[in-house]
């Protein structure tokens, strides 16, 4: 088999590795990034919306503006980039078995690992869900921005978090029709200012409602609504229906740590976070000390915080390998966590402050 | 329950903001007839980790201040309307108002980010927070400019006696 060295190996072009590599290029070291796509950027070039944070997160600028810039840092810092590239598991440590163009295996002995392979759609379960016309908020999202395709017209989405009134946007944009947001929950998740941008193009949302059922003859049709209580429980009688042609599930994402435990990674779980994710110290470096996590993968939040921690873990990799004085290494590092910390302030970002602290004090019982 | 806790509360279960609850909100400014031009008003309720809108102003009439989740504030008096921060917001939650554009009419720009755009000269239907109908509205003009970054800022007048109640149009 096939076997090459790099210093650090990259797993996962997202927002998170893409500021792994770029910050851990800039550092000296040398950089290999891997992704399964055809196109670098993870969800990034999906974000046609401006991003909040501060002028040190780029807020104001589109997400998928943001993910052109990276990859001109990147192609001038010359990272070694390879797309249909699978990372299929990692063994002994720090050897990555690398999978390209669905023919050729590889191994890469690195001497660092960044593992930053993102999240998956979280799924709910109910009677038509299998109908086509049901679909994750993310693939209807990567449809009509990056394939400029409109999978429907007439949408429900099912969750009111960020992702699913951030999408509903979208799909009004994209010329659809919403025709309902529900929400399990007595309160809406998203930000207020997210809410109310689809509220005033007159969506309306459906608080403690939720999907009961998708009907329709070989596609989604119309679907059930019911209100729920304060337990949750479904309130008989209260079912209405509402034609719709395609349902989108924003029920959340599940940290993609297949790679990660795999690999030996511990874990530690953050429901808050969405799950099971691989415990790490303040420079996001796992209980193997070869191997850091960033993202979504460490722990479900935002691309604006994914970017900050993947410089963090591509600056604290490199640094472990002997790249840049202390002096240089630690200043950066002040900045890049004050960064990340800004987007964790706040009563919105409180429970993802606490849930990382949590991980990162669990950090010293792991190793 | 705390102000913030009831001023919330509608937010949270309709996704807008009562007119009730951006009132009981000290950063919640609209000017009155006093004012000769259109000046920013901004509805950001929550403590979001944001601050664009101070970033962009040119006369520092937006202050934030280092805690970026700290409500934005502007003084009307400094504002010069120069939309920048209309286009700014992520969360589109910036436009310009003045009360007493013209005899009985209203002035409002606000970010649209929606095809087709309206033509200028074009009568429209302005809208509510909920996107209900309110009143008709004429558009002045429909600024595109590279500043804004393909977000563009529908100026229109309207009958005045609407003049909270509107904060955009109903989509084309």
């Amino acid at each position: 088999m096939n076997q090459i060295k790099r210093e650090i190996v990259v797993i996962g072009s997202g927002p998170a590795g893409l500021c792994a590599a770029i910050e851990a290029a800039r550092s000296g070291a040398q950089v290999l990034l891997i992704d399964e796509n055809a196109k670098p950027g993870g969800q990034l070039f999906k974000q046609i919306h401006k991003f909040f944070g501060s002028a040190d997160h780029r807020a104001g600028v589109r997400g998928l503006d943001i993910g052109e810039a990276l990859l001109k840092d990147a192609e001038e810092l010359k990272i070694e980039v390879w797309l249909n590239s699978e990372a299929c598991g990692i063994f002994d440590s720090t050897n990555v078995w690398v999978v390209r163009d669905k023919q050729h295996s590889i191994t890469v002995q690195a001497q660092r690992i960044i593992i930053a392979t993102g999240a998956v759609e979280n799924s709910i379960n109910f009677p038509g869900w299998t109908l086509p016309g049901v679909m994750g908020a993310g693939a209807a999202q990567t449809m009509i921005n990056v394939n400029r395709v409109l999978p429907g017209h007439r949408f429900l989405m099912v969750g009111s978090g960020n992702v699913g009134v951030i999408v509903s946007y979208q799909l009004l944009q994209a010329g659809a029709a919403v025709v309902a947001i529900v929400e399990a929950a007595p309160t809406l998740g998203g930000y207020g200012v997210h809410t109310a941008k689809v509220r005033r193009a007159g969506v309306p949302f459906y608080t403690s409602h939720t999907v009961k059922e998708a009907h329709g003859n070989g596609h989604v049709e119309r679907a059930t609504l019911v209100r729920l209580d304060e337990k949750w429980k479904e309130v008989a009688g209260s079912e209405f229906e509402v034609e719709v042609d395609t349902i989108c599930i924003a029920t959340g994402l599940t940290p993609a740590v297949e790679l990660a435990f795999g690999s030996g990674c511990m874990a530690v779980n953050s429901p808050a976070l969405g799950g099971l994710v691989p415990v790490h110290d303040e420079t996001m470096r796992s209980s193997n000390t070869a191997i850091y996590v960033a993202g979504d993968v460490s722990g479900v939040e935002e691309a604006s915080t994914a970017m900050e921690e993947g410089r963090i873990a591509g600056l604290c990799a490199a640094h472990s390998l002997g790249y840049l004085g202390q002096g240089a290494y630690e200043a950066r590092l002040g900045v890049l966590t004050r960064n990340v910390n800004a987007l964790r302030s706040g009563m919105f970002g409180q429970k993802r402050r606490e849930a990382k602290e949590y991980i990162v004090s669990s950090y010293g019982a792991h190793r | 329950m705390s102000s913030t806790e009831s001023r919330e509360k509608r937010l949270k279960v309709d996704g807008a903001v009562q007119i009730s609850e951006l009132h009981q909100t000290a950063e919640y400014i609209l000017p009155d007839e006093r004012f000769t031009k259109p000046v920013a008003v901004i509805e950001c309720i929550e403590s979001i980790p944001c601050n664009p809108c101070e970033t962009a102003c040119p006369v520092n009439a937006i202050v934030i201040g280092d805690d970026i989740t700290t409500l934005p504030k502007i003084d009307p008096t400094i504002c010069t309307g120069c939309a920048l921060c209309v286009a700014a917001c992520p969360g589109l939650a910036i436009y310009l108002k003045q009360q007493h554009w013209g005899p009985s009419l209203s002035y409002i720009a606000f970010p649209y980010e929606y095809l087709p755009l309206p033509q200028k000269g074009a009568e429209v239907t302005m809208a509510n927070r909920w996107g209900e109908a309110v009143c008709s509205g004429t558009v002045i003009k429909v600024i595109k400019s590279s500043r804004f970054d393909r977000t563009a800022i529908i100026h229109a007048s309207y009958d005045s006696a609407f003049y909270e109640e509107v904060v955009t149009m109903v989509r084309l």
